[in-house]
């Protein structure tokens, strides 16, 4: 990136872990300026002004997420959502386990924007080292009188809570996750009622990613015209983006948004391994439609409007990189078994419909596939799609109808020669 | 019958306080009974339900939920290998393949010793590490049979250094004694 890095610009910085360093370089001066200057409001405002969107997937702007909390119904809630389960991402590990006073400092702001006093991180079951650490940083945070009661004499008070799921996807979905919080099965709600008018507890209620949260502090300190200085009009600031697969240096890379993916592939990851080459990306996870290797794919901006125009999604910005020796029907099962082990079983298209999709494609992938698959495939996706109760459904369709879409050869010879054509080349790369 | 040590009666309580609701404690109440026994016996939700003023099937149908409570009794150490994609083409069949036959049990089962479970699992959110697993819920990245062979290896000196100890004292140690690669 031609700029300074915003969220990984102290990434070098050693032991930013730890709270004295972590205000060295300028930590919580964000939040002390909010809580002795500006009134919640003026929070909000700034943030509203920056442009910040989502950074789990959805990108919906952030300030105007925080302003549909009525006034005066109290308490609020602020829930961190930590549940990083995207196949394909592993961004807010990443930025929790380096620089955890970020992440802290970015919820006491948001929570004293929405009138908060109680805040909640989620993190995935399987970050039980994660939570370790945020808790040790919270103990110093308010060991250290940057949270807790009466922070720089404001007379505000923040309390962040940490607490670990125990394996389950679908609580990445904002209202199984309120469920999950309340301590029941991760179901996902009716709407509306909105989180923001009735959400943990029955109370108005925001829910925001890791990522989103950590650009909070940096908008505060350093204004919305800063921030807007990164990225595009329509995603303004940078990305952390995840890319996976057979490069040669997998890993996070933070980019100002509307860099092309090409420069994460070639540049930042320094290319394909030598003698593999790229045959498709999924470039938001495994929710997101999947690209075959043409220039016109990897020439794509990375933001939110540019995936969405050449028929996918930025997502989470999680890369997840298919190579030629690597069979597209066996890269669909696995992602139709996730999806299929995810599916909560509250609604009946996504409970039924995802594993006849992975039953489907097992059976294609093992040579024992009908002629009348691949329509049947695209049946099921239509009897799933928009008819589910909240997207897991949706995004199980995503790369079935992506890969019949662009690799309808492969489907068809599996079928035809009653055989997966691969089945040597796929287990000499596994 | 009380399964649980006074320690995670009392840890359950502070999560309990923590919370508006204490309901909301049930996840992390769960983990404490599931470190103490290694599994969660009916016995033990039936003690989180009445530290929590729940009925019994209210903790069991949120058990049974989530897949990293297990519903049945699992080894000392838990092998989970990720199986999604990119680990799935990155290493990650051949890893099963070859703790599956070192230790001679399909995933889902557990050694006749009472060592070693191994599960396949869903994505871990370490792709760029792959192949990776957890054992006991710990981080072991960039596999390779190599590294396996020496975290069995650890595991089972472990096993020899703490003998009599029950297996979630041991399990309990783990973290400790066995370097976590990140």
């Amino acid at each position: 990136m031609s700029k300074e890095p915003i969220l990984f610009k102290h990434l070098a910085v050693p032991d930013i872990n730890k709270l004295g360093v972590y205000v060295e370089n300028g930590g919580y001066e964000g939040l002390r300026k909010a809580v002795t200057d500006m009134k919640p409001e003026d929070v909000t405002k700034e943030v509203s002004d920056s442009g910040l969107r989502g950074r789990g997937g959805a990108g919906f702007p952030t300030g105007r997420k925080w302003s549909f909390i009525p006034k005066g119904v109290l308490p609020t809630y602020l829930v961190v959502n930590a549940d990083e389960s995207e196949p394909g991402a592993f961004k807010d590990r990443e930025l929790m386990e380096r620089n955890p006073h970020q992440l802290l400092e970015g919820v006491a702001l948001s929570a004293y924007a929405i009138g908060c006093r109680l805040a909640f991180i989620y993190v995935r079951g399987e970050f039980l080292y994660i939570q370790e650490i945020l808790d040790a940083a919270l103990a110093e945070a308010y060991a250290g009188g940057y949270l807790g009661k009466n922070i720089f004499g404001s007379g505000y008070d923040i309390e962040i809570v940490v607490h670990r799921g125990a394996g389950a996807y679908i609580c990445g979905e904002e209202s199984a996750l309120l469920d999950s919080l309340e301590g029941y099965r991760g179901f996902p709600r009716l709407r509306p009622p909105f989180p923001a008018v009735k959400g943990l507890y029955g109370q108005p209620t925001v829910i925001n990613n890791v990522e989103t949260l950590a650009n909070v502090p940096h908008i505060v300190r350093h204004g919305s015209a800063w921030f807007r200085s990164y990225g595009t009009e329509k995603s303004p600031g940078t990305k952390i983006c995840s890319i996976s697969g057979p490069v040669q240096k997998p890993g996070n890379y933070e980019l100002e948004m509307g860099t092309p993916f090409r420069v994460l592939l070639e540049e930042k990851a320094g290319g394909m391994l030598p003698g593999k080459t790229l045959k498709a990306y999924i470039p938001g996870g495994a929710s997101a439609p999947m690209l075959p290797n043409r220039p016109e794919f990897i020439d794509v901006p990375i933001t939110y409007e540019d995936y969405p125009a050449v028929g996918s999604t930025m997502g989470s910005a999680s890369f997840i990189l298919i190579p030629e020796d690597v069979c597209i029907i066996y890269a669909q099962l696995r992602i139709s078994e996730f999806f299929a082990h995810e599916s909560c079983g509250k609604c009946i298209p996504c409970r039924e419909g995802t594993p006849w999709l992975m039953k489907t494609v097992r059976r294609i992938e093992r040579g024992e596939g009908r002629e009348d698959d691949l329509p049947l495939l695209l049946d099921i996706c239509d009897n799933i799609l928009g008819r589910s109760f909240c997207a897991l459904g949706d995004f199980s369709t995503s790369n079935i109808v992506a890969s019949i879409k662009y690799f309808y050869d492969e489907y068809e010879e599996h079928i035809r020669r009653r055989a997966c054509p691969h089945i040597s080349a796929t287990a000499a790369v596994a | 019958m009380a399964v649980l040590t006074d320690d995670a009666r009392r840890r359950i309580g502070e999560y309990a306080a923590l919370y508006p609701a204490a309901r909301s404690a049930l996840l992390p109440a769960l983990h404490v009974a599931q470190n103490e026994l290694g599994w969660l016996p009916r016995d033990a939700m039936e003690e989180v339900a009445e530290l929590l003023g729940l009925d019994w099937d209210q903790v069991e149908e949120v058990a049974s939920f989530y897949t990293m409570y297990y519903k049945d009794p699992v080894g000392t150490y838990v092998l989970e290998v990720c199986k999604t994609v990119p680990c799935a083409y990155l290493g990650a069949d051949d890893i099963i393949d070859y703790v599956s036959a070192k230790l001679g049990i399909q995933p889902g089962e557990t050694t006749a010793d009472g060592m070693f479970t191994l599960f396949r699992v869903e994505c871990l959110a370490a792709c760029h590490r792959a192949p990776v697993m957890q054992v006991n819920h710990r981080y072991y990245q960039n596999l390779t049979p190599e590294r396996v062979d020496a975290l069995i290896e650890a595991a089972r000196q472990l096993q020899l250094q703490s003998a009599g100890a029950p297996g979630f004292a041991i399990r309990r140690t783990w973290s400790e004694s066995v370097e976590n690669a990140q």
